[in-house]
């Protein structure tokens, strides 16, 4: 087995004293791959997604994201990981009290970055996203659509390796839905390697891409 | 500059997101070059990370302001008390008073002066005060009624002695010469009633620390709560911050900058409300000088004058204020992040 940009290795999680929600997960998500993550409500998405943007740590087992074993990195080390990890949100959660350009631009402003060096690149996503003229809008008033753009331009701002996207069609119409899909392949092909987390069959059939499929904590892979 | 120059020009990623974003373009995108959109549009300032004007906030603010003042008027209030029952210790313990009682056959007059002039020729003493008869006919009208002969009661004749220092001096030669020389003379060195003022003293100083400790206590905690509230509704940018990959170090000092912005804010409308309190009042003591009220509250609580220590005290208690309020949030900052991973 090949070391893999992230891989798993027999990792299980439970919360507290509960019950494991996830079990002997073993698997590995390829450099510029491209992949589903689906399973019934309560399968263990969630926690999943939580492992892989190292907001969790595994009660067992062993998780190595680009080639490093988590176990043994420190808080802001894994901080400085995550940076190469770009997440999208089903509910966005985009900051209501910033711009929408000021929320493209926060993964820079929390790396200390002058706004100068990367003000250019953000205005360009931005335009590239069909934002340019919502620039300054306040995310209240944004459309779904324009809501779920600008969390995704959030997340690839910084050029991620790695980007997760959990449920982020659940809120947008088919059409939305069927652009967004797009985009998250056409980012796979400049180089981005892709995991969605989703429930929506009809999305999945819209692009023929390797499966992880989830049930009751165990995983189950369709190449 | 044209888009699809620029784009390319950034490692494809542009490119790729133009590609399958061509649809969402509106018109005033396609018609904006980046350049254009770089130099025509509204300059885009940054916000602060923390919402400045959140409604958790100004209920904080408002909570902080209010504890502040009450904190400072108390402190203010200890303090006034402290230094007016060191005077009221100090004035009495300066005073010594000599009695020349009558005796069949004496000259009283004579008496008095003797006893003057022994106590005037004793080291350490200062201003020395004999009453004459008339004055004492008048320390008596009060009691016994006007137009006293005082040659038919036998009233002894008093002499206020202040002496030069508070240090305190051996009055026990005073008294020794005062009783053989001077005939029917006694010495009072008010220890009695220096004993009962030390521990009224003792007493309202302590009462008053216990009261300003109370006081504190109550600030600090009201404080940490109001904080903690106000920093639960920032939790959902605690995560979003730690989920781009913010280190733990930098989403605590975005926080603890901005509450203790707040913290002072709070402190300063609170304390600098009090300082001016006590300042007014220091200027209408001052005006009613001389009328039955003031010089009544000035015996009791001096020219409420908080003096440079007192604004310094209170100063430090609106920094002290701040730094909780900052800690605070500091402290909900490292919890909210423990539990988001």
């Amino acid at each position: 087995m090949g070391e893999g940009l992230v891989r798993f290795e027999n990792v299980g999680l439970r919360y507290g004293l509960g019950p494991e929600v996830l079990r002997d997960l073993s698997f590995q998500i390829e450099p510029f791959s491209f992949q589903f993550l689906t399973g019934p409500s309560g399968a263990g998405k969630t926690s999943l997604l939580r492992l892989l943007f190292l907001s969790l740590r595994p009660t067992r087992g062993l998780i190595s994201v680009f080639s490093q074993d988590i176990a043994t990195l420190s808080k802001d080390s894994l901080a400085t990981l995550r940076r190469r990890i770009g997440i999208v949100f089903q509910e966005f959660r985009l900051l209501d009290h910033l711009t929408t350009y000021e929320n493209v631009a926060l993964p820079f402003r929390v790396m200390g970055k002058d706004e100068a060096s990367y003000r250019g690149e953000v205005v360009e996503l931005l335009h590239w996203v069909g934002l340019g003229h919502r620039m300054g809008a306040l995310p209240p008033v944004l459309s779904g659509g324009e809501k779920q753009r600008a969390a995704i331009a959030r997340a690839v701002i910084s050029r991620p390796q790695l980007l997760l996207a959990d449920e982020p069609t659940g809120n947008v119409d088919p059409n939305l839905a069927h652009r967004l899909l797009r985009l998250f392949i056409e980012l796979n092909k400049s180089g981005t390697t892709v995991l969605i987390a989703t429930h929506d069959i009809n999305l999945m059939d819209q692009y023929d891409a390797r499966r992880l499929v989830l049930h009751e904590g165990r995983i189950h892979v369709y190449d | 500059m044209t888009p699809g120059v620029s784009c390319c020009t950034r490692a494809g990623y542009m490119c790729t997101i133009e590609a399958s974003m061509t649809d969402y373009r509106t018109d005033q995108d396609q018609n904006i070059t980046t350049q254009q959109a770089m130099t025509g549009l509204p300059t885009l300032t940054e916000s602060s990370i923390v919402p400045k004007r959140s409604i958790a906030g100004r209920a904080l603010v408002a909570v902080i302001a209010i504890m502040s003042f009450l904190a400072s008027l108390t402190t203010g209030a200890v303090l006034l008390v402290r230094s007016a029952a060191i005077d009221w210790q100090s004035d009495v313990a300066r005073e010594i008073t000599i009695q020349v009682r009558p005796t069949p056959g004496g000259d009283l007059e004579a008496e008095v002066a003797r006893a003057v002039e022994i106590a005037r020729a004793f080291p350490g003493i200062g201003e020395i005060r004999p009453y004459s008869k008339e004055e004492s006919a008048r320390l008596l009208e009060p009691w016994l009624g006007g137009g006293l002969a005082l040659d038919e009661l036998p009233v002894p004749r008093m002499i206020v002695v202040k002496l030069a220092s508070s240090d305190g001096i051996d009055l026990a030669p005073l008294r020794k010469i005062l009783t053989e020389r001077v005939t029917g003379a006694s010495l009072d060195d008010h220890h009695a009633w220096i004993e009962r003022m030390r521990a009224m003293a003792r007493t309202t100083i302590l009462g008053g620390v216990g009261l300003l400790i109370l006081m504190l206590a109550a600030t600090v905690l009201s404080v940490i709560f109001a904080t903690r509230g106000a920093m639960a509704a920032n939790r959902p940018i605690i995560e979003v911050l730690h989920f781009i990959g913010a280190k733990n170090g930098f989403i605590a000092n975005q926080f603890q900058r901005h509450f203790l912005v707040l913290g002072l804010e709070g402190g300063m409308i609170g304390g600098g409300l009090a300082m001016l309190l006590f300042s007014a009042a220091n200027i209408a003591a001052g005006m009613s000088v001389g009328t039955a009220g003031g010089d009544q509250l000035a015996a009791l609580f001096g020219a409420f004058a908080l003096g440079i220590g007192g604004y310094v005290a209170i100063i430090v208690q609106i920094a002290l204020i701040a730094v909780v309020t900052a800690s605070s949030s500091r402290w909900t900052v490292d919890r909210t992040l423990e539990a988001v991973g």
